[in-house]
């Protein structure tokens, strides 16, 4: 546990590029850049079976492959430090502690792509992430290991830091994108893939903090290590943030396919004040949410897609008896509502639709026809939206009908809570 | 607002500003995107986005005035209104709600006499809400400027305040 990517996080003065030289720091990059080609480079990863770790799971490999055979120049690689998923918090450490480790595995993937640059586009919030960063990007050149003919192979490359200033939305690639060109963060019609007209109309490949973390580590061990590790079709490691009712929120790096159940019992120490477990958030509030009788299934993405959910981030939000799913769900719509980029009008409109009935609902003026509404609602913004903040907004909701209708009834019915909750303003 | 009205209010960037500027251009293959840090370095250098300050930046990039202010908008972290000297962001997304953000707030209201969305007479303090900020695993949480405070009680919020002037 902790003991591939989240390994250096405690050690004394981790961030230094000392500290990361010392424990074989940048060999991985040396080895890629003096025994393989580029192409060797995408099919190592390839071979790999790495996924990306920033909710969809797309094979990293292909989408290298995709971006390599565009022969348009330059290109680039984004890397989506823009972490905003609700209940997400497991790129942080790697950026605040560890940061070597992603610019190594950002400069490798750099190489294997034939990229030009890149921009690590960081939530404006990570202001202490951003400095890390610009600091052992600092070292970095110093070192030889960023700048012109880097390793004294012609390949010249550079990596810039590139804050965002406030909008979840920024976080999916064709907003990030806009964002970065530095326009209101919006996000564009696919096709055309941004592999093909990404950044600046170049190919651009976009990958999560996390999924970039891993390329240094499957260089030096290889592609075979990396693939035996937890489910064929999901490999690898996985950091999991655990939050909300536990004895032991954190992150826990284990193998994909670690079982739920193990996550909340087992390494997050169980549910807080000896209560029951009442829901789960699988993946982060775009993933449908889960009942206990759901928390056998492994963490992958398979796996928790076989039980109506998503692997999504890995963002495991725990909640005890206490709490109202309505509430949850008004709460995490009203988050959606205030995302939405507004540029396609079922997002826009209909996710303050919902807001509005859950708040009449949760205050105990709905009517039974809301739940109709609601789920008419949802049927208009699901597979109909420019970007999946769509189909995630609407998650919360439609699994919150299917597995907790009972609440929503005895709020409509008997104008009442089911925990008893005092309807509140801002929070749940 | 025209020009010569963005002159008479005095907006210009410090030579430090516009140091920091020019060193991002070599950064970009288009000086599109510079807004968004041109505009972080208004807000640093004016405390805040007022409709001249704006203008200022829209004229230095030479970019219309209502894509600078689309921008501006569209984006929770510039500030087009005044703050109190230390704003205060209370996370209230789901996991910090859970372990009791609606607490932590109610305590700051009560505590500085404001309601979110307010400013304190002596301008110390502004209080708000933001969505998640990624420390959901030490929740609840606030972030004040650029700090963030996690892990927060009620027992500790007032040594906080009292360490901000
Ligand atoms: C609304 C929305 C928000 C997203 N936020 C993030 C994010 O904060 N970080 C991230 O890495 N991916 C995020 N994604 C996923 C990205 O669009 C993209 O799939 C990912 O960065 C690709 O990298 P990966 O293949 O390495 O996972 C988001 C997607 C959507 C639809
Ligand atoms: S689905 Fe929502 S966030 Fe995505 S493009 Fe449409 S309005 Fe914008
Ligand atoms: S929910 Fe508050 S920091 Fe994530």
């Amino acid at each position: 546990m902790n003991d591939i990517l989240l390994k250096n996080i405690n050690r004394p003065n981790s961030i230094e590029i000392e500290t990361y030289l010392k424990d074989g720091g940048y060999k991985s990059l040396e080895k890629a850049l003096k025994e393989y080609t580029s192409k060797e480079v995408v099919d190592i990863v390839q071979k790999s079976g790495l996924r990306g770790r920033g909710g969809a799971g797309f094979p990293t490999g292909k989408k290298w492959e995709f971006a390599a055979a565009d022969k348009n120049t330059p290109r680039y690689l984004l890397c989506n430090a823009d972490e905003g998923e609700p209940g997400t918090f497991k790129d942080r450490p790697i950026i605040e502690k560890d940061p070597h480790q992603l610019l190594e595995g950002i400069i490798i993937s750099g190489y294997a792509i034939g990229a030009a640059a890149c921009y690590i586009y960081i939530r404006g919030e990570y202001d202490y992430g951003a400095k890390v960063l610009e600091k052992a990007i600092a070292q970095a050149y110093d070192k030889g290991f960023l700048g012109k003919k880097i390793l004294g192979k012609k390949f010249d490359y550079d990596i810039y830091v590139h804050k965002g200033a406030g909008a979840y939305v920024c976080g999916e690639e064709t907003a990030l994108i806009e964002s970065l060109e530095g326009k209101r963060g919006q996000s564009r019609i696919k096709p055309p893939f941004p592999v093909n007209v990404g950044v600046w109309g170049k190919p651009t490949v976009i990958n999560n903090v996390e999924t970039l973390a891993n390329v240094s580590h499957i260089i030096k061990n290889g592609p075979e290590w990396f693939a035996k590790m937890g489910p064929e079709k999901s490999p690898g490691p996985k950091i999991y943030s655990v939050s909300g009712h536990v004895n032991k929120p954190d992150n826990y790096e284990l193998v994909m396919g670690t079982p739920l159940k193990d996550l909340i019992y087992k390494y997050a120490g169980g549910i807080k004040d000896g209560k029951n477990l009442k829901a789960v958030i699988p993946g982060g509030a775009s993933t449908p949410v889960l009942k206990p009788e759901h928390i056998d299934v492994k963490m992958d993405y398979e796996s928790v897609g076989a039980v109506g959910s998503m692997l999504g981030s890995g963002a495991v939000v725990v909640m005890d008896e206490s709490v109202c799913m309505v509430g949850v769900a008004r709460r995490l719509l009203k988050f959606f509502a205030h995302e939405s980029c507004g540029k396609c009008s079922p997002c826009r409109e209909g996710t303050h639709w919902l807001v509005q009935i859950l708040d009449r609902i949760t205050a105990n003026e709905g009517s039974i026809e809301d739940i109709d509404l609601m789920l008419d609602i949802c049927d208009n913004i699901k597979g109909k939206t420019f970007c999946p903040l769509g189909d995630g907004a609407i998650n919360p909701v439609l699994s919150t009908i299917k597995h907790f209708r009972e609440e929503y009834l005895m709020h409509i019915e008997e104008k009442r809570c089911p925990v008893g909750y005092q309807h509140s303003r801002w929070c749940l | 607002m025209a020009e010569t009205e963005t002159k008479k209010k005095g907006y210009a960037f410090s030579e430090e500003g516009m140091r920091k500027l020019k060193g991002l251009m070599k950064d970009y293959p288009s000086t599109d995107a510079l807004l968004l840090p041109a505009l972080y370095i208004a807000q640093d250098e004016f405390g805040y986005l007022d409709d001249a300050a704006l203008q200022y930046v829209a004229d230095l990039l030479k970019a219309p005035r209502s894509k600078v202010y689309g921008v501006a908008t569209y984006y929770t972290m510039y500030k087009t209104k005044p703050t109190g000297r230390h704003l205060i962001q209370v996370c209230t997304n789901l996991s910090c709600s859970l372990l009791g953000a609606e607490h932590i707030l109610n305590y700051l209201e009560n505590k500085l006499g404001i309601k979110v969305g307010e400013t304190t007479p002596d301008n110390r303090f502004t209080l708000i809400t933001v969505e998640c900020l990624g420390s959901c695993g030490t929740a609840p949480m606030m972030q004040i400027n650029d700090t963030y405070y996690e892990n927060l009680a009620e027992e500790g919020i007032d040594r906080i305040l009292e360490g901000l002037k």
